[in-house]
């Protein structure tokens, strides 16, 4: 073996199976020490992506959670092929890889005993965009929500529309947006929780129209990609640009929240809201 | 058969109407000819303008996603300022979101349309360079989506239905509208759109650019223009981020399926309103009759539902968008 494939291989030891690289500060971390973390940078606090049962997990009650149309899954409306293949393929190929059906796991559970209507996103799930499988299982979960009148939470994390379904995952944007319209006719509460990162499609519907939008500490969020906007505008953006601590500047964001700390800052919030 | 104007010679050609400007060549050639000659060369012409006709015809019905794409960015496309022109018999410019601005690239105002009073929003593309600059392209900032929503909550406050036009390549991506929130400011109008308390109708005239399209888009009545586009990302967008190469486009928008037989098949748009042979911009008082009859249509039947089953249709509407698996 020469020198060059056995560096190789032991870059990839590396990368994949001890180490993590921070995204925000590049620091390598041990990948026990990420995991021991809630996949939060012990050095610079970045709160990396999280799969939905384990962000389960840290809000909701155990024993609590009963999920909710699980089997809602991608159909290839469009019959889509790019350059690496049929999306219809690697739905099946993401599927068995994740043991999970969609980029959003929905159901109900409690935050300190109050019961809730949740939606979690999956970033792993084709990037964790919005596609027709997705807007339907929020629809679902808002529209339990405004029957049961419990309060509903989006935890999102997606790169935005889903490609691959064409403007029907376009049409998401809005399909999501109407059933949020029909909680606030009836005075459901609806907190957002953006988390990293939370772009595009998903940024320019649900996810910024919470009664209450929270993010985790250096979340990305934004509409349009950093390198559109630099390349539309010829100049460079500043370093904390679409950062959760610039949006919280510039007010779209009420309170920048740690991940350890999110499931009592819920539950406070939460209080305020009195059934009648 | 449409009895089609001969394509007049001042509008720019695109590559697939190359047959058409050549024979449309020989027929301004022989005309003269007769003229000069003051001979009558009426058989031949009569033979290469049924040529014409068949060609344009044939061209026309065969169109591929790409080509319909070229049609829709049409640079003598009709625009906004065509529409109040042809459309409306008066149109009252309201300008400014009353927060920051008051945006070029999307416009509104009170306009009557034959005998309705409506509010008419739309996105605003400029016919040259110095109006497309000051207008953006009709690429809308937030304050172009907010001074919108003011004006539909306007509308709604006077009980008169709202008319978008939506013709832009997508919303603005720039260093300012981020930080004035183009992402919320979006959304805001996705959510209140939803729930407004008077009928909406929406008509893709042009491109159909993702968010920056829908964030004017909702409504109970979605029409698009024969040969108009709708996409949640430019062919070239696609092309570039799935094939990594925007080269690729044409396969990008056949994938992509954006063509508006195509979004009436999948259930996203509810009716296509023809435009004459070669395109909107070969007469645009025809296209614009086509549009001001559909408006007109939709917006007396509308108007004919108590608001509640109004908004409750709405929502059904939007919640049956969208296909999967059980």
């Amino acid at each position: 073996m020469g020198w060059f494939s056995k560096t190789d291989t032991i870059k990839k030891i590396v990368k994949n199976d001890i180490w993590i690289r921070c995204e925000s500060c590049k620091a390598h971390v041990f990948k026990q020490d990420w995991k021991n973390n809630l996949n939060v940078c012990p050095q610079c606090n970045f709160h990396g992506t999280i799969n939905a049962y384990e962000r389960i997990g840290l809000i909701i009650d155990a024993g609590t959670f009963k999920e909710i149309n699980q089997s809602i899954t991608p159909s290839d409306p469009l019959d889509f092929v790019d350059a690496k293949g049929a999306y219809r393929e690697k739905i099946i190929e993401t599927r068995e890889k994740l043991k999970l059906n969609e980029s959003v796991v929905t159901g109900t559970g409690k935050i300190c005993d109050i019961p809730v209507s949740l939606a979690v996103m999956d970033f792993r799930f084709f990037g964790g965009s919005l596609g027709s499988g997705t807007g339907e299982k929020i629809l679902l979960a808002a529209n339990y929500a405004y029957e049961h009148r419990i309060p509903f939470i989006i935890f999102s994390a997606s790169g935005g529309a889903r490609m691959q379904e064409g403007t029907l995952s376009l049409m998401q944007m809005a399909k999501t947006c109407a059933a949020i319209a029909r909680l606030n006719d009836r005075k459901v509460p609806y907190i957002s929780v953006l988390t990293h990162p939370t772009t595009g499609g998903v940024s320019a519907s649900f996810a910024m129209v919470g009664d209450l939008n929270i993010a985790e500490p250096q979340a990305l969020i934004g509409f349009a990609g950093r390198r559109v906007i630099e390349q539309t505008i010829k100049q460079k953006l500043p370093d904390n640009f679409q950062k959760a601590e610039f949006l919280l500047e510039h007010g779209f964001i009420d309170a920048i929240i740690n991940r350890k700390d999110m499931k009592k800052a819920l539950a406070n919030i939460l209080s305020y809201y009195i059934v009648k | 058969m449409m009895k089609h104007a001969a394509l007049k010679t001042d509008i720019p050609m695109l590559d697939f109407e190359k047959p058409l400007a050549e024979l449309q060549k020989a027929i301004d050639k022989l005309k003269s000819h007769a003229l000069d000659k003051g001979e009558d060369f009426g058989e031949q012409l009569k033979n290469l303008q049924l040529q014409y006709e068949q060609n344009c015809q044939a061209i026309y019905a065969g169109l591929t996603p790409i080509q319909t794409v070229q049609i829709a960015r049409h640079p003598h496309r009709p625009l906004f300022c065509d529409y109040v022109s042809l459309l409306c018999s008066d149109f009252v410019e309201l300008h400014g979101d009353r927060c920051f601005g008051d945006d070029r690239g999307l416009v509104g105002g009170f306009a009557t349309i034959g005998n309705l009073k409506v509010m008419l929003i739309g996105h605003n593309k400029g016919k040259n360079v110095t109006e497309n600059i000051e207008r953006n392209f009709g690429q809308a900032k937030p304050e172009g989506y907010r001074k919108a929503l003011r004006l539909m909550h306007l509308a709604e406050k006077y009980d008169m239905p709202i008319i978008t036009l939506i013709d832009t390549q997508g919303a603005y991506p720039g260093l300012d509208a981020e930080e004035r929130g183009q992402a919320e400011a979006i959304a805001r109008n996705l959510t209140e759109m939803a729930h407004i308390k008077t009928p909406i109708i929406c008509t893709v005239t042009g491109e159909g650019g993702s968010g920056g399209a829908l964030g004017i888009g909702v409504g109970d009545i979605i029409c698009m223009l024969q040969y108009s586009v709708y996409s949640v990302i430019s062919p070239e967008g696609c092309a570039s981020i799935l094939w990594r190469d925007a080269s690729f486009a044409p396969k990008a928008a056949e994938a992509l399926k954006l063509t508006a037989p195509s979004l009436l098949q999948m259930g996203v748009i509810d009716e296509i309103i023809p435009e004459p042979a070669g395109g909107a911009h070969h007469d645009y008082r025809k296209t614009i009759d086509a549009v001001r009859d559909a408006i007109i249509k939709h917006a007396t039947k509308l108007s004919k539902l108590p608001v509640t089953k109004l908004i409750d249709k709405r929502f059904e509407k939007f919640s049956k968008i969208g296909k999967f698996q059980q």
